[in-house]
C-alpha cells in the first residue's frame, strides 16, 4: 500500500529535484513518441535539443524565440499567483500588434526617434484595453475571466486578419494580406549584429529583474501572492480583490501587447495574418515550468525556445510535423506538475492492513 | 422559403450536437468538483481518432466506439494527474488541450487530404416524407438523438439517483462526503472519464457528420464554448440544450447572413459567435446575480487529498 504523506514543510530538496525528474521523464516519453513515429530516437534527439546549441545562427534564433516568451510569461505569472486566470494572452498580444503597427504604418516614412516608443506605448495601451475588458467584466459581473480572454483572442486573431486584409493592407503589395514593411525609424534595433536578436531581449530580461523585486519587496507584490495562497486572508487583511484582478489583467495585458509589437517591429518586419504563432498560450507553460518565479522564467523561457528551433530542424532533417513541438510541451508540463507533489507530500509505503 | 427554412434548421441542430455532447460531459465533471479545462483537446483527440478508423475500416459505430475510447484514454491522464498527483486542475487542463492538439495535428498529417463517407441521418420511412415537420423532426443521424438521450441520462441521473446525488455531494462538500465514507477519487476519476468519453463523440461528430474530412484544429474554440455553455446552462442539464441551439444558431445564421445580403466582411461575421459567448455569460450574471454562486459546485476546482 502507497500512500501520500504531507510534508510540514515543503522539501528544498524536491524543490531542485522535481524539475530534474521532470525532464527526464519527458526525454524519455519523447523517445518513445518518435520510437511510435519510426524515427532513430537518437538522432531526432540530437537534433531537437542540442543541434540548436552548436550552431551560432540557432542559438541567436533562440533568443528571438524566448525574448516574447519571457515578456508574456512574465506578466501571467504576477495573475497566476493571485488565481487571475488570464488565458488570452495571445489576443492581448495581436491587439498590441495590430495597434502598435498601425501607429507605425499611420507615419509610414516619417523618421524620428520618437516614433518605437510611441509605437510601443500604443501597443502596451491596446493590450491593457483588452485585458481590462476580462477585468471589467470579472469585477463588475463575476463573469470568469478564462473564458472571456480567451473569446477575445479568437476575436483578436479574426481582427488581424480583416485589417491586413483591409484598412492596413500593403498598397503596392498585390493584394496580398500582408502590411507595408516597417520603415527604418518603425523597426526594432537590433543588438546582437548579424542576428535577428532585437532590444526586445534586454527588454525582457529587466523586466525581469523589476518582477522579481516588486513581488519579493513591495507591498503590493505581497498582496498579490496572498490574495492567491489565502484569500480569505487576504480579505480579513482588507486586500481589495477587484484591485487585484485589475491589476494582474492590467500587467499582463500590457507586457503581451508590448511583445506583439516587439515581434511585428523586430523579426517579422511588417504585419501578417500568421503573426500569432501561439506565444501567448506557450507562455503559459513557461510561467508554470518556472513555478512563477520571474527570474525562473527566464531560464524556463529558453528551455521551451529550444524545443522551437529544434522542432523546426526536425522539420527539415526528419519530416517530423511542427506539431511535435506542442506534444513535447505538454508533456514537459504535464510532468513538472505530476513531479510537483514530491515537494509538498511524500510517498509512505505500508505494509499492514489499516483496520 | 420553407425549404430554406428547414435548411436553416437543420443546420443549427448539427452545429449544436457537438456541443451539446461535450458540454454535458463536463457538466457532470464540473458537478463532481473537477474544472476540466481540457475539452477542447479531447474534443480534437476523438474528432482525429473518428475520422482515421472511419477511412480505414469505414464503420460508423467503430469509428464512434474508437472516438470514445480515445476521449477517456486523454481524459485519463487529466483524471491521473488531478486526482492521484494532485496538481493544479487550471494548469493540467491546459496541458492536455495542448497535448491534445499537438498529438492531433501529428497524427493527422497523413490524412489531410482524404475524404470519408458522411455518417448519414436515418430516414424513416413514411415520416421522413410528410412536409416541414418529416424533416424536422425525423431526418437526422442518430448521434443527434443520442445526444438529446444523454442529456436526458445525465439529468436522470444527477437528480433520481442515489449515485448522482452521492456525486453531488462530492462536488459541494468533499470532505463531509470523504468523512461518511463515500469514495471521492473514484466517483471524480469516473466522472472525468465519462467526459472525455462525451467529449470523444462530440469531436468525432465535427469529423465525421459535420464535414468528413480532417482539419488541423478543427474544433476551432467549441470545446471552449462548451465550457461556457456549462455555465450559461447554470450546470442543469436540460439548458445545455438551450445554450447550445442559441450557439449553434449564430454559426448558421453568420453563414447565411452574405446570403441575406448582410455586406460585412467574413471576419467580422466570424467573430460573432465568440462575442455571443461573452455577451450571454454577462447577461446571465445580470439576471440572477448573486444566485450563481449557489448553484456552481462549491468545490469545483478544489485539490481534496485525504489525511487518512
Amino acid at each position: 500500500m502507497i500512500r501520500l504523506q504531507t510534508r510540514t514543510d515543503s522539501s528544498t530538496l524536491m524543490v531542485f529535484f522535481s524539475p530534474l525528474l521532470a525532464l527526464i521523464l519527458t526525454a524519455f516519453s519523447t523517445f518513445v513518441v518518435f520510437f511510435l513515429a519510426g524515427v532513430d530516437g537518437f538522432g531526432a534527439f540530437y537534433v531537437l535539443f542540442i543541434e540548436p546549441l552548436t550552431s551560432l545562427y540557432s542559438f541567436s534564433e533562440m533568443l528571438v524565440k524566448a525574448a516574447p516568451l519571457i515578456m508574456i510569461a512574465l506578466g501571467l505569472s504576477i495573475g497566476f499567483r493571485a488565481g487571475v486566470w488570464n488565458i488570452g494572452a495571445e489576443g492581448q498580444y495581436v491587439i498590441g500588434a495590430v495597434a502598435g503597427s498601425a501607429v507605425g504604418l499611420y507615419f509610414y516614412e516619417v523618421e524620428g526617434f520618437w516614433l518605437l516608443p510611441l509605437m510601443s506605448l500604443v501597443a502596451i495601451i491596446a493590450g491593457m484595453s483588452y485585458a481590462g475588458i476580462a477585468a471589467f467584466l470579472r469585477t463588475k459581473y463575476q463573469v470568469n475571466e478564462i473564458l472571456v480572454t480567451l473569446m477575445l483572442t479568437y476575436v483578436a486573431i479574426l481582427f488581424l486578419s480583416a485589417m491586413v486584409h483591409g484598412p492596413l493592407r500593403d498598397p503596392d503589395g498585390f493584394n496580398f494580406p500582408e502590411s507595408r514593411l516597417f520603415h527604418d525609424s518603425a523597426t526594432l534595433p537590433i543588438i546582437w549584429q548579424g542576428t535577428r536578436v532585437h532590444i526586445g531581449l534586454a527588454v525582457a530580461v529587466i523586466l525581469a529583474f523589476v518582477s522579481y523585486f516588486w513581488i519579493n519587496k513591495h507591498i503590493t507584490g505581497l498582496q498579490i501572492k496572498i490574495s492567491g495562497n489565502a484569500p480569505r486572508a487576504a480579505k480579513f487583511a482588507g486586500f481589495d480583490e477587484n484591485k487585484t484582478v485589475w491589476l494582474s489583467l492590467l500587467v499582463s495585458g500590457g507586457v503581451a501587447g508590448l511583445a506583439g509589437v516587439f515581434e511585428a517591429t523586430g523579426p517579422i518586419g511588417q504585419l501578417v495574418p500568421h503573426l500569432p504563432s501561439g506565444y501567448g498560450f506557450t507562455a503559459i507553460i513557461v510561467a508554470f515550468l518556472a513555478r512563477l518565479n520571474p527570474i525562473g522564467i527566464i531560464f524556463s523561457a529558453l528551455l521551451i525556445a529550444l524545443t522551437y528551433i529544434g522542432g523546426e530542424s526536425a522539420q527539415i532533417t526528419y519530416d517530423l510535423p511542427n506539431s511535435i513541438t506542442s506534444i513535447f510541451q505538454g508533456m514537459l508540463l504535464f510532468y513538472f506538475l505530476a513531479c510537483d507533489i514530491l515537494i509538498r507530500y511524500k510517498f509512505v509505503f505500508t505494509f499492514y492492513q489499516r483496520q | 422559403m420553407n425549404e430554406l427554412f428547414v435548411q436553416i434548421i437543420l443546420g443549427i441542430s448539427i452545429a449544436s450536437v457537438p456541443l451539446i455532447f461535450a458540454a454535458t460531459g463536463e457538466l457532470l465533471v464540473e458537478r463532481s468538483g473537477v474544472l476540466n479545462l481540457g475539452v477542447e483537446g479531447m474534443m480534437i483527440v476523438g474528432a482525429i481518432t473518428g475520422f482515421v478508423v472511419q477511412f480505414h475500416f469505414d464503420n460508423a459505430l467503430l469509428s464512434l466506439a474508437a472516438a470514445i475510447i480515445a476521449g477517456m484514454s486523454i481524459a485519463a491522464i487529466f483524471a491521473f494527474l488531478t486526482q492521484i498527483m494532485l496538481t493544479n486542475q487550471v494548469a493540467t487542463g491546459l496541458a492536455l488541450t495542448l497535448f491534445g492538439l499537438g498529438v492531433s495535428a501529428f497524427w493527422g498529417r497523413a490524412y489531410s487530404k482524404v475524404t470519408v463517407d458522411r455518417v448519414d441521418a436515418i430516414n424513416v420511412p413514411g415520416l421522413s416524407d410528410l412536409p416541414i415537420v418529416g424533416p424536422l423532426v425525423f431526418s437526422y443521424d442518430p448521434l443527434f438523438y443520442l445526444s438529446i438521450l444523454m442529456v436526458i441520462l445525465v439529468w436522470y441521473f444527477l437528480n433520481r439517483t442515489k449515485k448522482g446525488l452521492i456525486l453531488r455531494a462530492i462536488g459541494d462538500n468533499h470532505d463531509a462526503a470523504h468523512a461518511i465514507g463515500h469514495k471521492v477519487v473514484r466517483y471524480r476519476f469516473i466522472a472525468i472519464l465519462f467526459g472525455g468519453a462525451m467529449a470523444g463523440i462530440g469531436g468525432a461528430y465535427l469529423s465525421l457528420v459535420q464535414v468528413p474530412i480532417w482539419v488541423e484544429g478543427m474544433t476551432a474554440g467549441r470545446g471552449w464554448i462548451s465550457l461556457a455553455l456549462v455555465v450559461f446552462a447554470s450546470w442543469q442539464p436540460f439548458k445545455v440544450i438551450v445554450g447550445a441551439i442559441i450557439f449553434g444558431g449564430i454559426t448558421i445564421l453568420q453563414l447565411h447572413a452574405q446570403g441575406f445580403g448582410v455586406n460585412v466582411d467574413a471576419q467580422y461575421l466570424s467573430m460573432l459567435p465568440y462575442l455571443m459567448t461573452i455577451f450571454v455569460l454577462v447577461t446571465l450574471r445580470i439576471r440572477i446575480k448573486s444566485n450563481t454562486n449557489r448553484v456552481m459546485p462549491s468545490c469545483l476546482g478544489k485539490i481534496f487529498h485525504s489525511t487518512q
